[in-house]
């Protein structure tokens, strides 16, 4: 069979797919609804729900929880009498597969893993995940886009939040279900998952392009400046911007707000900066200290 | 042979169905909002709702929705509790006499599998929806926080259910995952700084996940704990504050400016 045919008829990757098709349908269906909410918008015209009457929820609401309750519960049971939930042999903790995967709902953060260590992409990146997606309600101080769809009130935050969503969760989670096999090397969906394939990719570390050893005294004080003053310069710079064009915005975001926005976002940005460093620099790290490496 | 108003009026007009039923339903304003709030199931809702409010492409009925997956998960997973031991000497084979010997069996273990996958991809979209509708926006704000935990723990939820069947996709699964736990920052013997705590693989954050210092029976009893008792407990609990929220922080939003 055709691998690729192969490896979405997996029956636990058909959920992945279904995944994916329903998150395209609502995404397109969320920004259609914006951008017709925007021409209503510049035209001066109310949005939906602005002018709303009342109704029973007995019985319209009801009827319709009642109906999508009946087409889910008839979506279930069709996919589970077509499609039997696999089980594998029975647990061998001295047989380990390869590729071993975590659940796939975490394998976006399991492709982190081949740009950063452990201990950020395992623990400190999936807690900042969780404390951004908790702070987003009092960092963003827009009041605007309160309670219709929009997308040009609210750009910036729809575009950052769409780019964590889509990009670094959905997107990793996808390359981590379809395009990653043993080894976590990559395998394109047409290719045959080869066990005794092996990539040498000599990695190096930032300052060996200068020529320094990154484990000297020299290559950590390198390292240290490069990821201080991405992260010194990435929290002074957007308020130096501002300052200049856009004073009011800084007084309005106040000193916690701005440096919690700006840290949550330069972390996130540190994720593809890094990747762009791996894939196409081949680096490894930047920093070596004695404790972590970054 | 009685007409179907005479059979209609015995069934309604003893004592037993009034005792039930305290009113009849004559589809006036009266009792229409009586169904509401008279009905323990239904007075989750306000009596009255605002039409755009409730329109499919407004919130895609998301939410619900995942609530519909939580609960089918729940009757599910209390069914597959009756022919499951927590022991790594009869999970797997219970799962296979799921497979083999329990009339519709494989069905409840599918509508499980396919639920919780179904309920992780919904929770994901309900957030987004609500995300785009700003509708994390004052007077929100803390009840999308409820919901943020609410979508961590669904991710628990499935994560603890991987190592139930005790295969080798659940032992690897929960492996790699748990590996995670070793690498945290001065609490995991492999994380940064750790060492000064005297931290060891016989004292950290992965050892209190699992019980121990790697995949074995007491982190197959404490995956199935966590997953059949303690979390849905919370999540339940979460569940009721989130859906409470709802209703007093003025209902599904609509636009304010």
């Amino acid at each position: 069979m055709n691998p690729f045919i192969e490896i979405i008829t997996q029956p636990d990757n058909i959920a992945i797919v279904i995944m994916v098709i329903m998150v395209s349908f609502y995404m397109v269906w969320a920004f259609q609804q914006a951008f017709q909410n925007d021409r209503l918008l510049a035209a001066g015209l109310p949005v939906d729900g602005e002018n709303d009457r009342f109704i029973d929820t007995f019985k319209p609401l009801v009827r319709i929880e009642l109906l999508i309750a009946l087409v889910v519960m008839v979506g279930l049971t069709v996919w589970s009498i077509l499609v039997d939930a696999p089980l594998e042999e029975i647990a061998n903790p001295t047989l380990t597969p390869n590729p071993a995967k975590a659940p796939w709902y975490f394998l976006g953060l399991q492709e982190l893993l081949v740009y950063f260590d452990p201990w950020l992409a395992g623990v400190v990146l999936p807690s900042l995940i969780v404390v951004g997606l908790l702070a987003i309600p009092y960092i963003d101080i827009n009041p605007k886009g309160n309670g219709y769809y929009t997308f040009a009130e609210r750009k910036w935050s729809i575009i950052i939040f769409s780019f964590g969503f889509f990009v670094l969760w959905l997107l990793l989670i996808v390359i981590g279900v379809f395009f990653r096999g043993p080894g976590w090397l990559w395998y394109w969906p047409w290719q045959e998952w080869d066990h005794s394939r092996v990539v040498f990719e000599p990695t190096r570390d930032l300052t060996a392009l200068i020529g320094i050893e990154s484990r000297s005294l020299p290559g950590f004080i390198i390292g240290a400046i490069v990821v201080g003053s991405y992260m010194v310069g990435g929290m002074i710079a957007p308020y130096l911007y501002w300052k200049k064009n856009n004073p009011e915005l800084l007084t309005q975001l106040g000193m916690i707000r701005y440096v919690t926005i700006i840290f949550l976002f330069i972390t996130m940005m540190s994720i593809p900066i890094k990747m762009v460093l791996r894939l196409v620099f081949l680096i490894k790290y930047v920093w070596i200290t004695p404790w972590f490496s970054v | 042979m009685k007409s179907l108003p005479e059979i209609t009026d015995k069934v309604k007009k003893n004592l037993i169905w009034k005792s039930v039923f305290r009113r009849d339903y004559r589809n006036t304003v009266r009792d229409r909002a009586q169904a509401v709030f008279g009905n323990v199931f239904l007075h989750l809702h306000p009596v009255q709702v605002r039409e755009s409010a409730v329109k499919l492409r407004f919130t895609w009925g998301m939410g619900g929705i995942t609530l519909f997956a939580f609960i089918i998960l729940v009757i599910t997973g209390v069914v597959l509790m009756f022919y499951y031991h927590p022991s790594i000497d009869q999970a797997y084979t219970d799962i296979k006499d799921l497979e083999f010997q329990v009339p519709f069996g494989v069905i409840l273990r599918n509508l499980h599998r396919w639920g919780a996958h179904f309920m992780v991809i919904v929770v994901m979209i309900h957030m987004f929806r609500v995300f785009m509708t700003g509708s994390y926006k004052a007077p929100r704000q803390f009840n999308w926080g409820v919901g943020v935990i609410l979508l961590v723990l669904t991710f628990l939820l499935s994560f603890t259910g991987y190592l139930t069947p005790w295969d080798q996709l659940g032992f690897w699964a929960i492996t790699v995952g748990t590996n995670m736990g070793a690498a945290t920052p001065l609490l995991g013997y492999q994380g940064p700084f750790s060492e000064y705590l005297h931290i060891t693989p016989y004292n950290d954050v992965r050892f209190a996940l699992l019980g121990g210092a790697q995949v074995g029976g007491n982190a197959l009893l404490r995956s199935y704990i966590w997953h059949c008792v303690a979390i849905p407990l919370v999540a339940t609990i979460l569940m009721m504050v989130h859906f409470w929220r709802v209703r007093k922080d003025g209902g599904i939003s609509k636009p304010q400016k």
